[in-house]
């Protein structure tokens, strides 16, 4: 803030008191009706007389008091422009000063539970109830209060792992995120026809009933285009994302539209990385959470 | 005189009250309608599924919008026209732009009620209405201050009543809110930008909003309340000094208050104090209309027993009492950290809206409307008594509810063990406050059913009036007149 412009809130604030406070006073000393009966002004409003008792006094001494507190308040906090009270209080000291504390307090217990290896962290009921807590917050808006997700959103109880299931590559995804690209291939498959023959031939990959000469068609477009990310055998691929279509599990649904939508839309996932969220050591908890649902855990 | 007369006499200009006294009406069960099927999508979330202009996004700018703007509104415009002539002993000034102020009012409020729910939106809280209907807004307001203060300004009496200040501030200061918060870029004929960017938009959006709460919903209904008050109960205002006092205050220090909706926010740290210390300060300049509303009530305590219009208002000077009471208890940081986001806010407004304007305005409607059809008290005085006793109880299940619910939030959302892991999650919180939804929508069907009382009353009223003469214009004093005459 410029100074001119924390004269000018400064001038503002304190005529604002100062009026509020003068105001009070200057009625309060006019006379009439202080003692006996409260006198009319003589005023008629469409019948409406007025009195002009005295102000409560209980009334006027609530006005003193938050006027007194406002003053002190600005005193200790800043509030006068730039002003900074004579506290120094700021929201970021605060803010900043809560961290540090909860830190000194929490450190160790993430520190003890960092050190374990998550095979080990998945037979810990402890720290499998503060991962959970964490999946609660942090997880469940997209992968659900259950983690068996959504249309979209991958199911974790089911190992099935679009990235790899190793307890190490599901923390790497919760650290630094994914982003998973499906690009739009219906032109590249030669039109609508084309589409439909993929579509057969993917269905038969997961054992599902399709139009057999329909699928023959399409098994050399599968082979030429879709096999370089879903390999030959059309069981995924880790490295890049690329879901296994032949264990009959479907992120955005198995029926022929959603395929038919997928080919001819293509698909956009993506993991947010939650390394600066959470930070590394809640994450390892998360993991072995994450890890305990398609892995049994103690209980 | 320049003005329409009756066989040469003056008289009030009482048909642009009736038409705006039943508007409040209409607009009070149609906005108060909405706002019990939202409480209901929120315990049935699928309720209108698949409708997207039944969708509670769209629907719930209609309910704050049509009770505000067309039920408050309407409530206002009817109070400060009829108020305004009667204590100033005067016609209004212009009949005829005050008719315009009336058909202007009324498709402004039809234009919201069909571009709300297409999705025509600013996406600003309570000024969602896109350029073109923020203009016609404009030009309204702009023609309902000339009417009101032509009309002070040519009053017989020398003194301008309490009443008249409150509704002259709130439409002054509406103008200015309105105006200054809607500046905008427009880029069709139905989307525009906000100028403001960023922590900037968000605090004029803030300074507006509070006051449409301080300068619409409390300015104006206290101008309402000095004058129906008084007049329902045959006492005199209590104090002329409380009137000084509190109404510079709180015009003084309403204007600051709007930050505490920001705290814990990016606004810098010196706004927010700014926010919390005016609010706090608020408290004894909101309760002094309180305390003049009831002091001069309290002359006339027997007649509760047998008036359940002077019911409706003592009980709604006394939410507006609590209500004034919570808002500054709640704009404290430390406190705000627990309430802000939660339930508890939704019962602080309905705390306000049902307890304090609504009530208000049903009161005073009841006393306006036999004036205004020359009848000498309502078709039923025992369906006004049914009435309240719907409002009152609604309006204790909503809150208490609400209540409820905001606290629980609060405590669940902080809660964390030993881990310093949160307990719950949102979810689970949600859960937790279903039942309380469940007591709002039994609160917001209970008040509603008491509008529908309300409205086969009216109905039987005017339908049972005799045909009414233009009321002349009587004046117990001409002060003005005497005075000018003792001058010269």
């Amino acid at each position: 803030m410029t100074s001119g412009w924390s004269i000018y809130v400064i001038v503002l604030v304190v005529a604002n008191i100062v009026g509020a406070a003068w105001l009070l006073f200057w009625v309060r000393s006019t006379s009439g009706g202080a003692s006996g009966k409260p006198q009319s002004l003589g005023h008629d409003f469409d019948g409406i007389q007025e009195l002009n008792s005295p102000l409560p006094l209980w009334w006027v001494y609530l006005f003193l008091g938050t006027i007194a507190f406002a003053v002190g308040y600005l005193i200790f906090y800043p509030g006068l422009g730039s002003f900074a009270g004579v506290l120094g209080w700021s929201s970021v000291k605060e803010h900043d000063q809560d961290v540090a504390e909860a830190q000194a307090h929490y450190g160790p217990i993430f520190a003890a539970y960092a050190a374990k290896p998550i095979s080990e962290l998945t037979k810990d009921d402890a720290a499998l109830h503060i991962g959970q807590r964490l999946f609660a917050n942090n997880c469940a808006p997209c992968h659900g209060s259950d983690a068996r997700g959504g249309l979209g959103f991958p199911d974790l109880t089911d190992n099935d792992w679009k990235w790899g299931g190793e307890p190490e590559t599901v923390e790497k995804t919760i650290l630094d995120g994914r982003k998973a690209m499906m690009p739009a291939f219906a032109p590249a498959l030669g039109g609508p026809q084309g589409v439909e023959s993929v579509i057969a031939y993917v269905m038969t990959l997961s054992g599902r009933k399709a139009d057999a000469q329909l699928a023959e068609a399409g098994k050399p477009k599968f082979m030429q285009i879709c096999a370089a990310c879903h390999g030959p055998e059309g069981k995924g691929n880790p490295v890049v994302g690329a879901p296994n279509l032949t264990d009959n599990i479907w992120l955005y649904g198995g029926s022929h539209d959603a395929i038919a939508e997928g080919l001819a839309k293509g698909r956009f996932g993506q993991m947010p990385a939650h390394r600066d969220v959470l930070g590394a050591e809640k994450v390892h908890l998360v993991a072995s959470y994450v890890y305990s649902l398609s892995h049994g855990s103690s209980n | 005189m320049a003005n329409k007369t009756a066989g040469g006499v003056e008289t009030y200009e009482y048909g642009v009250v009736r038409a705006f006294a039943l508007m409040t009406l209409v607009w009070g069960i149609v906005g108060m309608l909405v706002g019990v099927i939202l409480a209901a999508q929120l315990i049935w979330p699928d309720l209108t599924y698949g409708v997207p202009w039944l969708s509670y996004g769209r629907l719930r700018p209609l309910h704050t919008n049509a009770v505000i703007f067309a039920f408050g509104g309407s409530a206002l415009f009817a109070a400060s026209y009829y108020a305004v002539q009667r204590t100033c002993g005067t016609r209004l000034f212009l009949p005829g732009l005050a008719r315009f102020t009336f058909w202007g009012w009324q498709l402004i409020i039809v234009l919201a009620a069909i571009t709300l729910p297409l999705g025509y939106t600013t996406a600003k809280e309570y000024a969602e209405l896109e350029w073109p209907i923020d203009i016609l807004i404009t030009v309204v307001w702009v023609a309902y201050a000339v009417v009101f203060f032509g009309t002070v300004a040519k009053r017989r009496v020398q003194h301008i009543y309490v009443a008249n200040w409150f509704f002259g501030a709130y439409i002054l200061t509406i103008a200015v809110l309105h105006v200054v918060n809607s500046l905008e870029v427009p880029v069709s004929w139905f989307k525009s930008y906000s100028i403001y960017a960023g922590t900037v938009d968000a605090m004029v959006e803030w300074w507006y909003a509070h006051n449409a709460v301080g300068f619409f919903l409390t300015a104006g209904f206290l101008g309402m309340m000095y004058y129906f008050v008084p007049k329902q109960a045959g006492r005199p205002v209590y104090s002329y000094r409380l009137s000084v006092v509190h109404f510079w205050a709180l015009i003084g220090i309403y204007m600051w208050a709007g930050p505490h909706h920001l705290h814990y926010s990016a606004l810098p740290d010196w706004a927010q104090t700014l926010g919390m210390v005016f609010s706090v300060m608020l408290w004894a300049p909101s309760w002094g209309g309180m305390i003049n509303g009831i002091m001069t009530l309290s002359g006339a305590w027997e007649k509760l027993r047998t008036d359940p219009i002077l019911r409706f208002m003592i009980v709604a000077l006394s939410f507006y009492g609590m209500s004034t009471f919570e808002g500054p208890m709640m704009s404290v940081k430390s406190v705000n950290a627990l309430s802000h986001n939660t339930d508890w806010t939704i019962g602080h407004v309905h705390s306000g809206a049902l307890g304090w304007v609504a009530m208000i305005s049903i009161g005073s409607i009841y006393a306006l409307i036999p004036r205004l059809y020359g009848r000498e008290r309502m078709h039923s005085t025992s369906l006004i008594n049914v009435h309240f006793w719907l409002s009152t109880i609604g309006v204790v299940f909503y809150i208490a509810s609400m209540w409820i619910a905001g606290l629980m939030q609060g405590l669940m959302w902080r809660a964390a063990g030993d881990d310093g892991m949160l307990t719950y999650s949102f979810v689970e919180a949600l859960a937790a406050t279903h039942p309380y939804y469940i007591g709002r929508l039994i609160g917001g069907v209970i008040y509603l059913s008491g509008m529908l009382v309300m409205a086969y009353n009216v109905i039987k009223t005017i339908q049972l009036a005799p045909a009414t003469e233009p009321e002349p214009v009587a004046l117990a004093m001409p002060v003005r007149a005497v005075s000018a005459a003792a001058a010269s």
